[in-house]
């Protein structure tokens, strides 16, 4: 006998959401889902969630179980009981509950709707297939098995502290297009997602990865549209300046010089933002915490320009 | 109320690919009881058909003959010429949309090899091409989103019908549960199949005949209704799908002894025969005791393609029976058996997408239906594997073309707004008060239990009549079941009862029409007339309900090339 802890919200009833606890047997090769659909239809018919396809293809019964985004009929129920037989089943997080274990999809909606998510051809049609090659197919391949299913937004460590970061699966999205060799806008793509709210907001957590039922993989797909930005040269952001003073932080001196790293990344010309810098500044210098003005290298660095080197060719 | 100069019911793929015609010109409201993104047509896997011969020189005129042969002549020929004509056009379109398909190696379509069709004609992008045609026409929903609005978790009740004219739907916000009418010039039913009133099915808990049982309490009949298909490959006991596309790369099938059993029923095509006969082989080994283990077991094979080949191709089934039997088929043979697929019958309607009312084709004015829950017919009684989108992706646009042309020029018809919510709410008030005494899940188990036994692959005359005293006795039931939840808020279980419902009354509609039928044609088999009977039979049958019960009538088949012949793989 397993324990469903499931996290019931009804506002029409009661402002406050509650845990209530449900005994179920589970059947051999039940999914998840299975057993929520057994809960509801032999327990409490009021139990409250989204469902339709049973094949992980339609995104519809994402919800957290045991504290992270599954879909649930992608999961046999069996695996998911802990050491005390009991499942934990709560709403996504990152959107607001609707009831029970529904949320409400509006924001994840309009951040995809943000990124233009439709192709912007080239040229006027031709008379019949556009061609691409298999290579192109590729690049595309993943990030188009995306089922927006929500999962990826839901566990974001970015959107719990800001509501403005386009998250996980409209970046994926952006990165179908940007990628897409049928595309005419990769550069404005690329230089739209750059800004506040963009790919350089993302902190490389790789919880997205971790969470996609699909091969999709979220942050994999922001990399690659961070390659592209710095190779296109979509330089004027602090994302991208970020990155490349790290970077050439690393192949000069084999270590990161801490000084540097945020005046480059505001831009050397930045008054207003290098200003903006200054409180934090002379708050680390008062607390000690300044790094050396001086900055050496490794003694190794040799071998990392070696590396580098290498990266080169 | 709500008003739309058009509103299309359903978002998979006929759905929105009407909208998208119908927005050119008009204002047009789409409502669907998910997301767009999560219609079944996302879940189709292994291609879209079109004889656009990149990989094999292939014609129309091919893909007509396979068409009508896999339908053992039961389609009508004159739709399905227009239709296979239309299918190259229709596939480049969605490439120019942005659709994203496998490539050959000189960058066009790919294309690969499907049951019943003698080319390589199947389009595919993966596995997974259903979900990248819906996602390519949800994006450009996304683009018109100022002429098309589109209605989430929004549920049909009913179609308002007056003095022969279709004015609207009358309609729930799932989210809220107020009851609302939308009016409209035109309606457009593109609601899909009823699989779910089988026990075994590919088909999402969405597939519930909400639109078929609308147009039929509408006075509408139902078209070729016991023709329901059932798929070759559901994973075992779950019913979920393995594409065929398994088979068209190369799967086997074997039986407990380990042999290829197509062999004895269609050794020419073998594995790739059409459905119908496959799965009919299928479940002839497992009533014989073949089964893998003596259980309703049939193994596909897929290990001899290799891992590379399964990576590239199938990636989608290998992750299936990873997450949902823990099997790997690169290494190991899938468990599968015959699972509800597809409604080849549904709502009549003519090659223009217009519905109709009688065998003479009289149309009921401002009514449409398209994609799989429209009966052409393009399948006959039987369809062919990746024949469905593109169905739904033809007959939606041309739905789209047939609306713009009837209604650009009308006006709205007037709507008794009261009236129609009035009914609709005095049918969940009378869900809310049923006594209690009975369960809807044993009643759902029961009519899904004994339409797979009695009306499934095998069927005849004693079992139907079984299962249609059965059906009967459980909407009886039905009448006192109990309700937990009586909220307004997001209130899924009074839908899930009104679906209930719905599949009852379907259910009866498919086993009377399947009892009615003395033959065995495509997907319809009577283990008591085991011949197809073209003398007696060869007519599409048109089931209309009337206060005395079910009556079933006929409708001529249009023949216009090809002569019914013997039907042999």
């Amino acid at each position: 006998m397993a324990t469903f802890r499931i996290k019931r919200f009804n506002p029409e009833k009661q402002p406050e959401p509650y845990f209530e606890e449900f005994q179920l047997d589970i059947p051999a090769g039940a999914t998840l889902l299975d057993c929520m659909n057994q809960i509801k239809w032999t327990l409490d018919g009021s139990l409250t969630y989204r469902m339709s396809c049973r094949s992980a293809i339609c995104g519809s019964c994402a919800i957290k179980a045991n504290g992270h985004a599954i879909l649930a009929c992608q999961r046999q129920g069996a695996h998911l009981v802990d050491n005390n037989d009991t499942v934990t089943l709560e709403p996504l997080g990152n959107m607001k509950p609707i009831k029970d274990l529904v949320v409400d999809f509006t924001p994840f909606w309009d951040k995809i709707n943000k990124i233009k998510p439709y192709l912007e051809p080239k040229e006027a049609p031709p008379e019949k297939e556009r061609l691409q090659s298999q290579e192109d197919f590729k690049l595309i391949d993943d990030s188009s098995t995306c089922i927006m299913c929500g999962a990826c937004y839901s566990d974001c460590n970015v959107l719990e502290v800001d509501d403005n970061f386009l998250g996980p699966a409209a970046l994926a999205k952006a990165q179908r297009f940007i990628s897409d060799s049928r595309d005419s806008q990769t550069l404005e793509r690329v230089k739209e997602i750059s800004e506040p709210g963009g790919i350089w907001d993302c902190t490389h957590c790789g919880e997205c990865v971790e969470r996609c039922p699909k091969p999709a993989r979220p942050f994999d797909r922001i990399k690659e549209v961070m390659t592209v930005a710095l190779k296109e040269g979509v330089h004027n952001n602090n994302g991208a300046r970020h990155a490349l003073s790290f970077f050439n932080s690393v192949k000069r001196s084999g270590n990161l010089n801490e000084n540097r790293i945020p005046v480059e990344s505001m831009g050397f010309f930045n008054i207003p933002g290098l200003l903006s810098l200054l409180p934090i500044g002379l708050r680390m210098f008062l607390k000690g915490k300044v790094p050396p003005v001086i900055h050496h290298s490794i003694e190794e660095v040799d071998d990392v320009k070696r590396i580098f080197k290498e990266l080169d060719k | 109320m709500i008003q739309h100069d058009v509103v299309i019911v359903g978002a998979g793929l006929a759905g929105m690919r009407c909208a998208l015609e119908v927005c050119k010109d008009m204002d047009v409201g789409v409502l669907t009881k998910v997301y767009p993104s999560r219609s079944h047509s996302g879940a189709a896997q292994g291609g879209i058909a079109a004889s656009l011969g990149n990989v094999e020189s292939d014609s129309w005129e091919e893909h007509m003959y396979d068409t009508i042969k896999g339908g053992d002549f039961l389609n009508d020929q004159d739709a399905v010429e227009e239709y296979v004509k239309a299918a190259p056009n229709v596939i480049y379109e969605l490439e120019h949309m942005g659709c994203i398909f496998s490539r050959t190696a000189d960058g066009k379509i790919a294309q690969r090899s499907f049951g019943g069709h003698s080319k390589p004609r199947a389009c595919f992008s993966a596995d997974r091409t259903g979900h990248a045609i819906l996602h390519a026409l949800h994006e450009q929903l996304m683009k018109n989103s100022k002429s098309v609005k589109i209605y989430n978790e929004w549920y049909m009740h009913s179609l308002i019908v007056e003095d022969g004219r279709c004015n609207g739907v009358v309609v729930s916000n799932i989210q809220t549960g107020e009851v609302e009418v939308i009016q409209a010039k035109a309606v457009v039913f593109a609601t899909g199949g009823y699989g779910r009133v089988y026990n075994i099915t590919s088909n999402a808990f969405a597939g519930t005949a909400d639109g078929g049982m609308a147009a039929f309490e509408a006075g509408i009949p139902l078209e070729d209704t016991e023709f329901v298909q059932f798929h070759p490959s559901g994973l075992y006991r779950q019913g979920i799908l393995f594409s065929e596309a398994a088979r068209g790369e190369g799967g086997y099938l074997l039986n407990g002894k380990g042999e290829r059993f197509m062999e004895k029923y269609a050794p020419s095509r073998m594995e790739l025969a059409p459905r119908d006969i496959v799965a009919r082989a299928e479940q002839s080994e497992i009533n014989a005791g073949r089964g893998v283990d003596g259980k309703d077991i049939i193994h596909l094979d897929l290990r001899h393609l290799g891992k590379d080949r399964i990576m590239e191709r199938l990636p989608q089934i290998r992750q299936l029976g990873i997450d949902f039997i823990g099997v790997d088929c690169i290494t190991d043979c899938l468990p599968i058996q015959p699972t509800a697929h597809y409604s080849m019958g549904g709502i009549p309607t003519d090659k223009y997408s217009h519905v109709i009312l009688d065998e003479q084709g009289t149309r009921l004015n401002g009514f449409f239906a398209a994609g799989e829950c429209a009966c052409v017919s393009v399948h006959g009684g039987n369809r062919l594997g990746t024949n469905s989108l593109l169905d739904a992706v033809v007959f939606g646009e041309r739905a789209g073309k047939s609306v713009l042309d009837y209604a650009l020029n009308i006006d709205y018809a007037d709507v008794n707004e009261g009236q129609e919510k009035a009914r609709v709410l005095k049918k969940i008030e009378d869900v809310f008060q049923r006594d209690g005494s009975e369960c809807y899940e044993d009643i759902r188990n029961e009519m899904k239990k004994i339409m797979m036994s009695h009306c499934g692959v095998f069927r005849d005359e004693e079992k139907l009549k079984v299962c249609i005293d059965t059906l009967k006795d459980l909407q009886e039931r039905y009448k006192k079941g109990k309700v937990t939840d009586k909220g307004k808020l997001f209130n899924t279980e009074i839908y899930e009862i009104i679906e209930l419902g719905n599949m009852l009354s379907m259910a009866q509609v498919i086993a009377f029409a399947a009892l009615h039928r003395q033959e065995s044609r495509g997907g319809h088999f009577r283990t008591d007339f085991p011949k197809r009977d073209d003398e007696k039979f060869l007519h599409h049958s048109m089931v209309y309900g009337s206060p005395d019960g079910m009556i079933v009538k006929k409708k001529p088949v249009v023949i216009t090339k090809h002569q019914p012949a013997e039907r042999t793989y």
